[in-house]
This record gives structure tokens, sequence and C-alpha cells, in this order.
């Protein structure tokens, strides 16, 4: 179908304050006789409070007040906290200081004495599962979201029958299956069986998340760094102690995020504690050491995969285990995420998950750019090569032939996919980077450099239902798009917005979008997260449009006569079907339903909108036509989304130097709202993949548990110097049917579609030799060429 | 206190110890034997209390606070001094420890130089300095007097035309979430004074001390050669 605005490529209305500087985050912010608050943290992985000894620093001139754990709310064990009195980890908060500025607030924390008894910890979510072995926390060591704190030990039978490159297969906290897949594993021409380690590190987004807040006429504002808006309110109020109506939230911009700023994060709430207690507007800002220990984490697996093949690749059977590692809290659901993973992109015939969430005294985990997802596809796919070569069949073939289409199913509900176009995508993807030519290249030779080329799949679910859309047409003829859903960086909260302006004939020039702060009326909407926004704001935009639409033929048959039926929208204007000379313009109808009153100026609303939506139609109000609905469209199945990779690298053999001549993705992601951007996501996640596959984990001093990797040159994220040298993107642009105008999210596959694609090519580039890890770093490289044996042990985390 | 321009670079990372005040007990210069000793004294604090390591970085005292004039517990004080920042001579009290980025973010309101590291890992902070660019989280601002110091603030022309470099990174939909984006424009115009017409590779080095956590590489570099091409 061919659209107006959509497939079309348009200036996003933030971008110009981005390059001019004049995008203001939350550090950016200042309020009169402001506060600056340093937090001390705690120096050990695991410890208990005795004793805050605060009495030299509270003397100094410029201190204003301390904040401890006792003044701020505790919530339920193992969930993230404020501020901690037995802290988990290095880098927790146990208290601030508030002073009449930075320089003092820091000179403060040095004087305050804080009694620490060490406690027993632990970085390895092995060494924690072994019988004896230390727990991160003193009630428990496994848990996570819908897991409850506990301790599990597994036998040393478990640990004595593993060969040490083995991941020892203990007792399971959950497990899932369909099919038979012992008989897959017979019915199998090849079966492969790997260990393997994906390492936990840093999201080390470029905006340390800073805060700044004050109070008002009962009111807490405050100014926050996150990916999402109006999901962020009900549970930064419960952080703060408010209800949510009693919070204002302002987050225009927000400097990076990757899933650790997508829901609500605690100690966002200090400047708002701090606040009340002084009275005085206080900013907090992070370090980006402080960001590193606070700003969380990817978890990170050691995991166990068996996978069963027919002649033809197909896969018959898979059974998989996986021990995640999910910081010392509620941690992230990664674990789950790759068995669901794994039954989506390869289709098994048959397919058991086990696997369990052990906590570990080293940063908080959250969700990170396809948590579990891409982990899955980094260690999965060189693994599906490895089985390729066994069966003698070409690697593209492999995939294609297991690639999840229309009748695709996710897990062991066999829950159907809206739609699938994987075999589509490898197809243009191939096509693009000419596969079966390139392919011809793998091992050739050119001095010590080797060729090596890999192919790489990743998937994440792209969608929810159930929010509310709102739109404003004022007197003007302005169409404003009240959207909640944050600005995480990608435009999509603009992509989206077009769908409104789409469904009502809009010229884009007339269009408001209304955002970033919940005084502009910001409707109940889902957070950006989890590559879910073009399909899920496509569907509330849609419906509130089309609410707009009704009321304005409603407006023009009370008008101008006749029935709503007999008019139409068309050039901003509502015209008879029958006689084009009769119409009304969207003006003049927003101005009628001011007149009107009732649901036509929001006056009244539909009781089954969210209250956040009831509020934020309050304020509008009498000020225009409102459209608002609650999505209410069919909705069954998961939305899922794919990105394939293809890449052709230079290995030199001697420096294990790697050089990307060039990178190719596909996605699919339904119909492509915004051409350009989503090249952009295509590429630039390729970029965070790269990371993945090369350089970033987490690093630990054994003995202290004391981060070693928090600098940025030791975390490594890729620069320019790591990019490829040639990149390319494209999408299969295939409607998706639960989507009003065919749109799902995207932009969490790109990362491991490149970071599985560069890890296969590096397998190829070395005949085939599979590492069983992330990131392969250069040494490991070195290590395997010269028959040495690893620097690190055997399903190891954290190795340097 | 006098302040001698002439002492900065080391001596001047000696003063921020606060230990090292407390040690000389006021605010009188230091001699380059107690800066030595001091420093000696700072460290070994730090590495005997762990929780002290926190705080001691990434501080900056903020001159439009009351009170925040008078000298300090770590013995810093204000002086007053000139910065030619975009075009105009700027009178701003400045610490002796005090970096451009702070001056210009908390004490000039120029908020659109970003800190993301505060220590010269990523590029946030870049500005231009007599038509190189510059780290301003680890650029003393005592050392930038009689420099001329161009911010984003300061590249679009006097009419409000967006420079070259902003616009084709609009073009090319350079930024993602913005953050890193007023230092890449920085860098890129830096590059582009001293190279008008360089290559992808030549762009690329150019560029890379800027880092970008959303990996926009590709689309920034694409708006480098995009402005190149229209010079």
């Amino acid at each position: 179908m061919a659209y107006q605005l959509l497939g079309k490529n348009f200036v996003p209305p933030d971008i110009a304050a981005k390059v001019t500087g004049r995008a203001k985050y939350s550090e950016d912010f200042r309020a009169e006789g402001m506060l600056f608050c340093k937090l001390l943290t705690s120096p050990m992985p695991h410890a208990r409070v005795r004793n805050i000894d605060a009495s030299e620093a509270l003397k100094m001139p410029g201190v204003i007040a301390i904040l401890t754990p006792d003044d701020v709310p505790q919530f339920p064990d193992p969930e993230d906290l404020i501020l901690y009195k037995e802290p988990y980890y290095v880098g927790a908060p146990i208290l601030a200081v508030a002073a009449v500025d930075e320089l003092t607030a820091a000179n403060a924390i040095e004087k305050i004495k804080v009694d620490l008894e060490p406690l027993p910890f632990t970085l390895d979510p092995l060494d924690s599962l072994y019988p004896g072995g230390p727990n991160a926390r003193t009630n428990g060591n496994v848990a996570n979201v819908g897991l409850k704190l506990q301790t599990l030990k597994w036998d040393a039978a478990a640990f004595a029958k593993a060969e040490a490159d083995t991941l020892p297969l203990g007792t399971p906290s959950e497990s899932w299956s369909y099919g038979d897949v012992e008989a897959g594993f017979r019915d199998a021409k090849v079966v492969v069986e790997e260990s393997f380690v994906t390492a936990s590190y840093a999201h080390h987004s470029m905006e340390p998340r800073s805060a700044m807040a004050y109070w008002e006429n009962g009111k807490c504002f405050l100014h926050g760094s996150s990916q999402s808006q109006s999901f962020m309110v009900p549970g930064m109020a419960r952080y703060v102690g408010i209800k949510p109506e009693e919070l204002v939230y302002i987050a225009e911009f927000c400097g990076g995020g990757f899933g650790s700023k997508g829901t609500p994060y605690p100690i966002m709430s200090i400047p708002a504690h701090m606040s009340k207690k002084t009275g005085r507007p206080v900013m907090m800002r992070i370090t980006r050491a402080e960001e590193y220990t606070n700003g969380y984490g990817r978890g990170g697996f050691q995991g166990w995969v068996k996978m069963g093949f027919r002649a033809d690749g197909r896969m018959t059977a898979v059974d998989m285990y996986i021990v995640g590692e999910n910081g010392p809290n509620q941690g992230f659901w990664d674990f789950r995420n790759a068995g669901e993973a794994v039954s989506v992109v390869y289709q098994p015939l048959a397919m058991r998950w086990r696997g369990t969430s052990v906590l570990t005294n080293t940063p908080p985990r959250t969700a990170q750019r396809g948590p579990g997802e891409n982990q899955t596809a980094s260690a999965i796919e060189p693994i599906l090569d490895k089985a390729a070569r066994q069966l003698g069949i070409d690697r593209l073939a492999i995939r294609h032939i297991n690639a999840p289409d229309n009748q695709g199913k996710v897990g062991a509900e066999r829950t159907p996919l809206t739609s699938a176009y994987v075999k589509e995508a490898l197809e243009k993807g191939a096509k693009l980077f000419n596969w079966d030519e390139r392919s011809k290249r793998s091992g050739q030779r050119k001095g010590s450099k080797v060729t090596g080329v890999g192919i790489g799949q990743a998937f994440h679910p792209s969608g929810a239902h159930g929010f509310d859309g709102l739109v404003r047409i004022t007197p003007d003829g302005k169409l404003h798009i009240h959207t909640g859903v944050g600005n995480l960086g990608t435009y999509s909260y603009a992509a989206t917005s077009r769908i409104a302006a789409e469904a009502l004939g809009y010229d884009w020039k007339n269009v408001i979008i209304e955002r970033g702060d919940t005084r502009r009326a910001l409707p109940w909407n889902l957070g950006q997260f989890g590559s879910n926004t073009s399909f899920t704001m496509s569907r509330t935009n849609f419906v509130a449009a089309e609410d707009a639409k009704k009321k304005l033929l409603d407006i023009a048959a009370k008008k101008l006569g006749g029935a709503p039926d007999d008019y139409d929208l068309a050039n901003e204007k509502i015209v008879s079907k029958k006689d084009p000379g009769k119409s009304m313009s969207f003006a003049e109808a927003a101005q009628e339903a001011i007149s009107l009153g009732g649901a036509y100026s929001g006056k009244e609303v539909p009781d089954n909108l969210n209250p956040m939506t009831k509020g934020a139609v309050a304020l509008i109000a009498g000020t225009g036509l409102i459209g608002v609905a609650k999505d209410m469209l069919p909705f069954s199945g998961m939305p899922a989304t794919f990105t394939v990779g293809f890449v052709e690298i230079e290995l030199d053999l001697e420096t294990a130097e790697t050089r990307i001549l060039e990178y190719v993705g596909v996605t699919d992601c339904g119909t492509v709202i915004h051409p350009q951007n989503l090249h952009h996501q295509v590429k630039s996640g390729g970029v965070m993949g790269i990371g993945m596959a090369r350089f970033e984990r987490y690093v630990f001093d054994p003995k202290y548990g004391i981060p070693l990797a928090s600098e940025l040159y030791l975390s490594k994220p890729p620069s320019y110097l790591d990019m490829p040298l040639s990149v390319q993107a494209d999408a299969v642009d295939l409607p998706d049917p639960q989507s009003p105008m065919g749109t799902r999210g995207m932009g969490e596959p790109p990362l491991g579609a490149s970071s599985s694609s560069l890890l296969c090519a590096i397998s190829d580039a070395l005949g085939g030799h599979v590492f069983n890890r992330t990131p392969v770093v250069p040494d490991m490289i070195i290590n395997f060429l010269s028959k040495q044996p690893q620097a690190h042990r055997p399903l190891q985390v954290s190795t340097v | 206190m006098p302040y001698n321009d002439n002492d900065t670079g080391c001596e001047t990372i000696g003063r921020e110890a606060p230990d090292q005040a407390s040690a000389h007990g006021g605010d009188q210069p230091l001699t380059p034997a107690q800066l030595r000793s001091s420093r000696r004294i700072f460290i070994k604090g730090v590495i005997s209390s762990g929780a002290a390591i926190s705080a001691s970085s990434y501080v900056f005292r903020d001159g439009v606070v009351p009170g925040a004039h008078a000298a300090t517990a770590a013995g810093s004080v204000e002086r007053l001094i000139t910065l030619n920042i975009n075009g105009r001579d700027r009178r701003v009290d400045v610490l002796p420890q005090e970096t451009l980025a702070h001056t210009l973010r908390y004490k000039l309101g120029l908020t659109g130089t970003k800190i993301g590291c505060d220590h010269g890992e990523c590029g946030a902070c870049t500005v231009i300095s007599d038509n190189i660019a510059v780290y301003s989280c680890t650029t003393l601002s005592h050392r930038m007097r009689g420099r001329k110091i161009v911010t984003i603030e300061g590249v679009e022309g006097p009419d409000g035309k967006l420079h070259k470099v902003q616009q084709a990174f609009i073009d090319e939909l350079g930024p993602q979430c913005g953050f890193c984006t007023p230092g890449q424009v920085m860098s890129a115009v830096a590059l582009l004074a001293g190279n008008p017409k360089p290559t992808i590779d030549e762009a690329r080095l150019g560029m890379s001390g800027n880092l970008c956590r959303c990996g926009a590489y590709d689309h920034y570099l694409n708006g480098v050669m995009r402005a190149a091409g229209e010079a």
C-alpha cells in the first residue's frame, strides 16, 4: 500500500537540538539555590554497615544534609535499593551528602567514617552452586523476576561427572520442553554438544545517569535520564514514596540507555529524597565509575547445548541448559530468553530448556539490547556452523532450512509468530553480500592475513498491546500527538507519531509532537525497550487517530447535515463524498468540538483508559478535538523481529588483528516507517555487536572483588577504528498483520546478528575452530594459533 | 592568594588532594617539595580507604552558589580570569584545579559541552582551542587564558545558520541519543579546518577520539564526508 508519510525519510523534530547543543539532558538543568549531592559507595563486594559516623562531615561549612538508608524506602529482597545497609557489590550507594557545591560534598564524604563488616562474596555462579560455595546474599544465591530468592546448591556428583570444559548439569530452577527430544537426537545424522560462556559487560551509556529534583506545591519535579517517559512514572513515584500523580517527570532527552534506563531505577530518586529533606533543589551528578557500577550490565551465561540435525540440516532436537549470571539483585531473565530465542530462530522439531539464575557480587544486571537473545546468537551460531561443516552443507542453507516463516512457533506453548520472513531476509542478505562468490574466499591467505566469512542471525520479540493513544486537533488546525513513549534516541517516538498523521491524512508540517514532560499531557504508554515501539505505539497512535476521525466525521454531519458516513477526510478537511463543495476544515471542526464539549473536547473520556491517560486528557480538555482510545485491536501470538548479518573479515595470524571488510545487515521488521533510521539501527546495532564479539567484558580482582574494567578504555566499547570498512543495511519490508500499518520494532537483533556473524567469520578464518566464548579477544586467537593453553579456565567468567 | 599561571600542570593536580590541604593547613602556595610529599599522602590515603575513591573524582565548585567564593577546606580559592569563548571575552572565577568543561557548563551556562567520562576517554566534552580539538574535561581553565575557545554554541553562523557539519549531521541522521553529538561536531569542524578534503580513512582517524555508544559512526562519518564535499 502506498503511504503519504510511511516509508519516507524525514527530519526528526529533536535532531537540530542535538547538533547545536541545545538539547537539555538531566545534568543541564539548574534551579535557584540548587545543592549538589555526592554518594558514598561500598568499597567491598559484600558487607554489612555496622555504623555511620558523619559528625565531622556535618560540621563542615557548606554541608547541608546526609541521607542514609534509614531515610529512604527499603524494598523486598532481592530488588535494587536506593541506599544499601548491606551492600552487595562494589559501588553500591550507602549514603549521600548534600552541600552548597560538589567539592564540599565530596570533601564531606571523605570525612564520614563508615564501619563495614566484610561478608563472603562470589564472582562466579558455578562457585556459588558448588556445595558449600559462597552466596552473594546472606539469604540466598538464586533469584530473578518471578523466581523467588532461594539457596540452590548442586550435588558434588554433578560437578564430578562433568569434564572440566563441560557445564555440570545440576538441578535447574526452571525448565520446559516440547516434542520428543530423545527421538530427535536418535533421528539426527549429526549431533553437536558444546559448553560455552558469554561475558557480562557494562551498558556504558554515554550520559551518566545524573538527576535533579525539587518540590513545588506538593509535587516532586524530577529531571531524569530515561529511555521511557510515562512508563517511568509509577515506579519512580514508588521510589520517591509518593503517588504517581504527585510526580512531574521530565526526560526530553536521554543520553543512551540500551536497556539500562528503560524502566525505573532507584538511584534517580536520591536527589528527590535529598530535596525533600533540605527543602532545596538537588543535583546529583554521576561519575563514569559510578555509572559503571550503578548503570547496570548485561548478564552473562555459562551454558551447554546439544543439537541434532538431519542430513539436510533441519534441526531435529535441542537440549539447552543456561546458568545465568544475574548480579546481586533481581536482575533480568536473560537465561529464559536464551531458550525462547533458540526455539524461534531454529524452529527445532523438539526442544528442552533448563536454567537457573545465580547471584554474584558484581554490578546489578538489567536488560541490555537483546537480553539473552543476543548472547544466544553469539553462542549458538558458531556451533551451527560446526554442524554444517560436519554435515557438509552450506552455512546459508542450514540457516535457510531452519528459519521461521509465517507458521513459526515459540517455546513450550507453541505460540504462533504474527509473521516471520527470515528466509527472505537471508535471501536478500546473501544477494547483497554476494554470498555465493564471497564464501569461496573462506580461508584464503594473503601474507599473514586470512579471510573469513560468516553469517549470523538474531531475534527479539517486538511489540505489545493494550496501551493508550492521545491526539488533539487545536483550532489553529494543528495536530498534536501526545506520546508518552520516551526518547531513547532512535527517533521511533517521531516515526510512530507519523502513523497518526498518516491515518488522518495530515501534512507533517502541521503536526506537533508533545512529549518529554508530564505537563505536556502524556498518555499511558509502554516504555522504549524490547524493540516494541514501532508495533505498540503504531497501534496506540492509530486508535487515537481513528477516534479523532470518527469525531471529525460526526461534527461534519452535525454541522453540514447528513450522516457521518457521507463524509471523508481529505487535505485536513472533512469533505462530503457526494458534494465536494460541502466541507469544513479540521480547524473549524476543532473549534466546533470545543463548543460541543463532552467526548469531543475531552470533557468525557472512555472508562477503559488508564488513570494516567485520564489525567492527561483532563489537562487539555476543552482546548480542541480530542482523539483518545485504548488499543483494543486484535492481538494474538508473538510479534517477532529478526536481523541477519553477513560479514567478511581479514584476520592477521601474527597479531590477531581483525579488519571487517564488509558487513551487510538485513532486518525483518514489517513495514519500514523511516528507511534512513532503519539503516542506522542495523548499522549502529552492528557496531555494538562488534563490542560483544571482540572486546567487552567484566573483569574483577578475584581476591577483593574490585571491578577492574570500569574505565572506557578497559571496557572498550567499539570506536570509529573498529567499524566495518564498508557496511550496508536493508529490510525485507513486508507488513505484519497485527500492526495497523504493518510496522514492527527492530532495535535489538542488529547487535546479535553482527556479533554472531563476526564470531562465525573468525571461526571460519581459523579453519572452523569454535571458541565457545564471548568476547573472542586477540590473546585467545594467538594462544589457539600457537597451540598454547588459554589464559582462562574452562567455563570461567569475567576473564581478562 | 596570588595565583601563578606558570605554576600549573602537575602542581595544580596536587592541589586537588584534600589530604594535602589539611596537611599543609591553608591557602598559601605549596612548594614543590610539599606538593610531592602531599601527593604521596593523598595516594596512601586513597589506598587505605576504599570509600574515599568514590568521591575523589568528578568534583567541582559552582560559582553561583552563595559561599562558593570562600576558601574551602581543600585550600583552593577562585581567581577571576578572562577566557575568550566563541569570540567574546568572558570574565569568570575559576579554581586552580578547575577544568574547562566545568567552567563552561557550570560558570558560563554553556551546557552544550557534555561530560561523559571526565577523564579524557570519550570526547563528549570536545571543544576547539586555536583550531585544535581538545578535551575540555582534561584541560585546566587557567591554561586557556589567551586562547580562542570555540564551543558547540559557537559554531553556528552569526545569522543562526547551521555550520555545514551540523547540517550534514542532520541530513545524514548522524546523532542517535545525541549526548556525544556536540563533541562529534566539534571534532569534525576541527578536522575539516585542518584538512578540508579528508579521505574516509583520514576522517575515521580524525574522529576516533570521540566515542559513540549508540554506534552511530557510519552516519557521522557520512556526515563528515558530506560536509567536506560542500567545503
